[in-house]
């Protein structure tokens, strides 16, 4: 087994899962119809792109697991998304502030594997990057609105910012696994990506007239390790409502 | 949410094939820019190759249910206004 590819691939279909299933939680109670809709189609193409990551890990692990084997049948310390996704939704602009800095680090990530020489992974980023090229627009799109709107709404923000910024960093982290896989040519460095997101989520949060905290504040090490199995306490929650029902009854089809 | 801050729109669509923009429903924006944005999740799914046209509902003038007599029966008799008459070719589609 490859397992560098295996493990990569479960960063990617993890955190599109978790995020998905968070974006989830929204159904029926965004702040307006139209925002409802929108958030659930977004949690529609993450799943969407989870299943197709899921089961090329699958493919890659060669144990004959499938995606649902791999969604449900695994504890926390086995998911290997980043911490950022599997915050709690918080209010809607703290929602879409978490959904802005994984939307504009997805598109930079995608657009890099849509040119892997691996067709399989090119060919997922590239259908993927697609819809995420709509995700990072609409949701750069509510930041702005939100930070640069009312009183209330500029200082929620705000305070969803200085909360959610320090598990930033994490997304631009490289471990062996990262190493051994660009070695190879199959991906490129995550830190590679660093600077073309922070000039970009400067420039929106510049628009949005927010503070960005110190860079330095995103860097801690207790902030990372969700793609090491090392996940806040919010991570078993989440498992435990969306497994429940494959627990229950294992091995039933739907 | 404030109604004045979030007007109504009317949304209009060409699918893919579609020739003309056809009128598919209503929607509650800001400004125009959320509105094609909200038109695409709600009314089109996001399908490739098609255009939306969004219009604040308030601008919108229509005719009025009690003019209908004056504005269209008169036409109703004089079938010769209408070119029907004519074997259209094949290769001619869409008239």
């Amino acid at each position: 087994m490859d397992h560098a590819l295996f493990q990569y691939l479960l960063r990617l279909g993890d955190s599109t899962l978790v995020l998905s299933q968070r974006l989830s939680e929204w159904t029926g109670h965004g702040p307006a119809l139209e925002e409802d809709l929108a958030l659930t189609n977004t949690a529609l193409d993450l799943l969407g792109q989870a299943r197709m990551w899921l089961t090329l890990a699958g493919e890659v692990e060669g144990l004959s697991r499938d995606e649902d084997q791999l969604a449900y049948l695994r504890d926390a310390p086995d998911y290997r998304n980043y911490l950022l996704v599997e915050r709690g939704n918080g209010d809607y602009g703290h929602t879409m502030l978490r959904q802005f800095f994984f939307d504009s680090w997805h598109y930079f990530l995608l657009q890099r594997l849509s040119l892997s020489p691996d067709a399989r992974i090119a060919d997922i980023a590239a259908k993927a990057l697609k819809e995420v090229t709509y995700h990072a627009r609409r949701s750069a799109d509510i930041v702005v609105r939100l930070g640069d709107g009312t009183a209330e709404s500029h200082q929620r923000m705000q305070s969803a910012l200085d909360d959610l910024w320090r598990y930033t960093g994490e997304l631009f982290v490289d471990d062996s696994i990262h190493t051994a896989l660009a070695q190879r040519g199959v991906i490129t460095l995550h830190e590679t990506l660093e600077q073309d997101w922070l000039t970009h989520v400067q420039a929106v949060l510049k628009e949005a007239t927010l503070n960005l905290p110190a860079i330095e504040d995103a860097r801690h090490s207790a902030y990372q390790g969700g793609m090491a199995g090392r996940h806040t306490e919010a991570l078993g929650y989440l498992l435990a409502e969306m497994q429940h029902l494959q627990r229950s009854y294992p091995g039933a089809s739907w | 949410m404030d109604k004045t801050e979030w007007p109504l729109w009317e949304v209009f669509i060409r699918s893919q094939h579609g020739l003309a923009h056809k009128h598919v429903g209503s929607l509650r924006a800001s400004d125009a820019e959320m509105a094609i944005n909200n038109a695409r999740d709600v009314y089109t799914r996001r399908n490739e190759g098609v255009s939306i046209w969004v219009v604040k509902s308030g601008d919108i003038v229509a005719s009025v249910p009690g003019d209908k007599e004056a504005l269209f029966d008169a036409a109703r008799s004089k079938v010769y206004r209408h070119p029907t008459f004519f074997p259209m070719p094949d290769e001619v589609k869409h008239m």
